[in-house]
């Protein structure tokens, strides 16, 4: 019976006999890599919203709906590795205010709140036509979501566009926050030499930001493709300059790390060391690093030196989206699972077991990651976002 | 209650909290009757505010009255291991290789090597000499090798006087009390095992039968009772000490005072309350 409850993991070396079982799974991988892609989708939003980039104006709305999207799911990886789920409130009724774990509720509440409002005052014209459009039940849904006001003067579109503007203000340092406190999480231990850096929070903000910039390259040309649209190639553009920014800053800061953990030298460092050389290889160097950082790099750097335009610079801004999103994965994966590789003792080294099946498997890791794209692709229809350039099928 | 974490009763995250809500509502009723009665009424209220936590629900027990503490004297241990089954059974700990409240770690110096060969009761060469993950004994695995120096280290929950568990803890769950002891209340923890990760002693383990975290507790029960731990007490060589710090001459008070005590790991600034002497430079 026993043997059901756990998986133990082999090791070679001294580890103390409580750490064989993982305390965290393949769940926390995914949780961090979800409030990631939230506050990366959401800075393509702010870009447009705050900063004025108009080149990002067809996925602008786009970025909003998958970032409130995804925020829905965010508690989801959390709530499934919980050993009491249904105790999780104690949290926020007794939150004790010096773990970093405890204002988790409270930020991510806000923030869910804050994106809410945000998509309400963005889709407040459409909801409010087809609340006067539509008959039935749909239509009543309309009514009731418009909260009834239904004003669309100048002046009140006026005041809506303001408060976009506040929301999407307040959102920048919230989501960001919300990122950066997940890196807190990680960094502030001090029992794992793997995890404990103050650049953890600057490194997880920066591979959020890339993430979600290449999530929303991905989701908006299937977008285009499944609705037959013409892809709008400044926007796609703009979208990989961001991209290929954020991703040499964010490749920077994890060197960084990296080498002042190898120059410190601390205790342990023997050990690290040989699972840098190891176990670390194929994860890190070849999936993350060379496949997942390196070569978009190379692929987006050659696309606007060599200025290539249109199909091969959309293929080309893809496939490297796709290899950054990739990346970051196994970025959260080599964090979370690779920290807990490495004993506590500093002297011997554990070998993460997969669970397929079960509560903290694969699968349901799978499911929670493709939850919010399947609540995308509803919301899509409910809030069309889409502001295409032309209506002529592409 | 073998294998119960401590005290129902005293859960300093909610008590806090409620004795917040307390403070607050007694404030005002004391200003209530301040208005109609005078003042010596509000000095009576105000005292009652701030009157000490309550103790545990534990007849006969005050837990304001003691500061326990736990020594080891690493020259003493013989590695027979009692304490770990002693520990086992008296709290209910699964039976396996990968769930402990106490261990003992062996240290062995081979001639012409600088590092230690460390293992524990733990080790699959040490469950196959016993038999299996219930029994333990340390197998004779060096007997032909050339030892130059050998010793064992029981380890346990250190019950930190700043514990990192108990800061990472969301819902205030696991708790310093105020003898000095770090428990869990197992009916308030959610489970997310995020102080298994900060405790740099790897002290903490998931109980996979209740679904919360789990470990040593000095075994709480007993001591509360004017017992020994039982690790300590099934100890034949004297190797685990136990005592109230209150006490001048109680067993830990002297060992503190006669001899030059450790801690493991200090630098992590969770200032240990369990003692070694006779450790080495290996030990972490």
């Amino acid at each position: 019976m026993m043997d059901l409850l756990f998986i133990s993991a082999p090791y070679s070396g001294y580890v103390y006999p409580n750490e064989t079982v993982f305390p965290w799974g393949v769940l926390i991988v995914v949780y961090p890599y979800l409030t990631g892609l939230v506050a990366g989708a959401f800075t393509v939003s702010s870009l447009y919203q705050v900063f004025g980039f108009e080149r990002l104006k067809p996925v602008a709305h786009f970025a909003l709906l998958s970032s409130l999207c995804l925020m829905v799911f965010v508690p989801t990886p959390l709530l499934l590795h919980l050993g009491h789920p249904e105790r999780a409130l104690n949290a926020m009724l007794t939150p004790h205010l010096s773990s970093p774990m405890a204002m988790f509720g409270y930020i991510s509440l806000f923030y869910l709140l804050l994106l809410i409002m945000e998509n309400w005052f963005v889709f407040r014209p459409y909801i409010v036509e087809q609340g006067q459009r539509r008959r039935g039940l749909l239509g009543l849904a309309y009514r009731v979501a418009s909260l009834g006001s239904d004003d669309l003067s100048e002046k009140a579109m006026r005041y809506d566009r303001k408060w976009i503007f506040a929301l999407a203000i307040i959102g920048i340092p919230a989501a960001h926050g919300l990122h950066g406190y997940v890196g807190f999480v990680f960094g502030s231990l001090k029992s794992r030499e793997w995890w404990s850096s103050d650049l953890m929070p600057p490194i997880f903000l920066f591979s959020a930001i890339i993430s979600g910039t290449a999530l929303l390259i991905v989701l908006y040309v299937v977008s285009c493709w499944l609705r037959g649209v013409r892809v709008d190639l400044a926007c796609l553009k703009t979208m990989g300059y961001a991209m290929w920014g954020f991703l040499m800053f964010a490749l920077l800061l994890e060197g960084v790390e990296f080498g002042a953990l190898v120059f410190r030298g601390r205790e342990g460092i023997d050990v690290i060391m040989e699972f840098v050389r190891g176990p670390l290889i194929v994860p890190f160097f070849l999936l993350q690093f060379s496949l997942g950082a390196v070569t978009p790099i190379l692929i987006l750097s050659y696309l606007f030196w060599r200025g290539t335009k249109g199909l091969p610079m959309a293929i080309g801004i893809v496939v490297s989206a796709m290899l950054v999103m990739f990346s970051v994965l196994m970025m959260r994966y080599n964090v979370v699972i690779g920290g807990q590789e490495i004993a506590k003792t500093g002297k011997g080294l554990l070998t993460f077991q997969f669970e397929v099946f079960g509560r903290e498997g694969l699968i349901t890791a799978a499911c929670v990651l493709i939850a919010p794209m399947i609540l995308l692709l509803v919301m899509v229809r409910v809030l069309p976002p889409w502001h295409d350039p032309e209506p002529e099928r592409a | 209650m073998a294998d119960q974490q401590g005290p129902a009763e005293p859960k300093p995250g909610r008590r806090s909290f409620l004795g917040f809500l307390g403070a607050a509502v007694g404030t005002g009723a004391a200003a209530a009757v301040a208005e109609a009665t005078g003042s010596g009424v509000v000095a009576k209220a105000e005292a009652a505010a701030a009157q000490p936590a309550p103790n545990p629900n534990i007849p006969g027990y005050d837990w304001s009255k003691h500061q326990w503490a736990f020594g080891v004297d690493a020259t003493k241990c013989i590695g027979c291991l009692r304490c770990v089954e002693a520990c086992k059974t008296e709290n209910n700990v699964a039976l396996d290789a990968h769930h402990f409240r106490t261990w003992v770690e062996r240290y062995v110096y081979l001639e012409g090597e600088d590092k230690a060969h460390i293992d524990s009761q733990a080790d699959p060469v040490n469950i196959a000499a016993s038999g299996s993950e219930a029994h333990y004994r340390f197998a004779n695995r060096y007997q032909d090798a050339k030892v130059e120096k050998a010793f064992f280290v029981p380890k346990l929950c250190n019950h930190c006087t700043h514990p990192a568990c108990v800061q990472v803890c969301p819902t205030g769950a696991t708790f310093k009390t105020d003898d000095g002891v770090v428990l869990i209340d197992h009916t308030y923890c959610i489970g997310c095992q995020y102080c298994v990760q900060a405790c740099p002693y790897g002290a903490r383990f998931f109980n996979a039968e209740k679904h919360v975290t789990d470990k040593c507790t000095w075994c709480y029960h007993r001591i509360t009772k004017g017992l020994q731990p039982a690790c300590v007490e099934v100890c034949p060589v004297g190797a685990r000490v136990f005592g109230d710090r209150r006490d001048k001459e109680s067993p830990i008070s002297r060992f503190i005072r006669e001899n030059r005590v450790e801690v493991l790991r200090p630098e992590t600034g969770n200032a240990p309350n369990v003692f070694y002497i006779g450790i080495d430079k290996e030990v972490g």
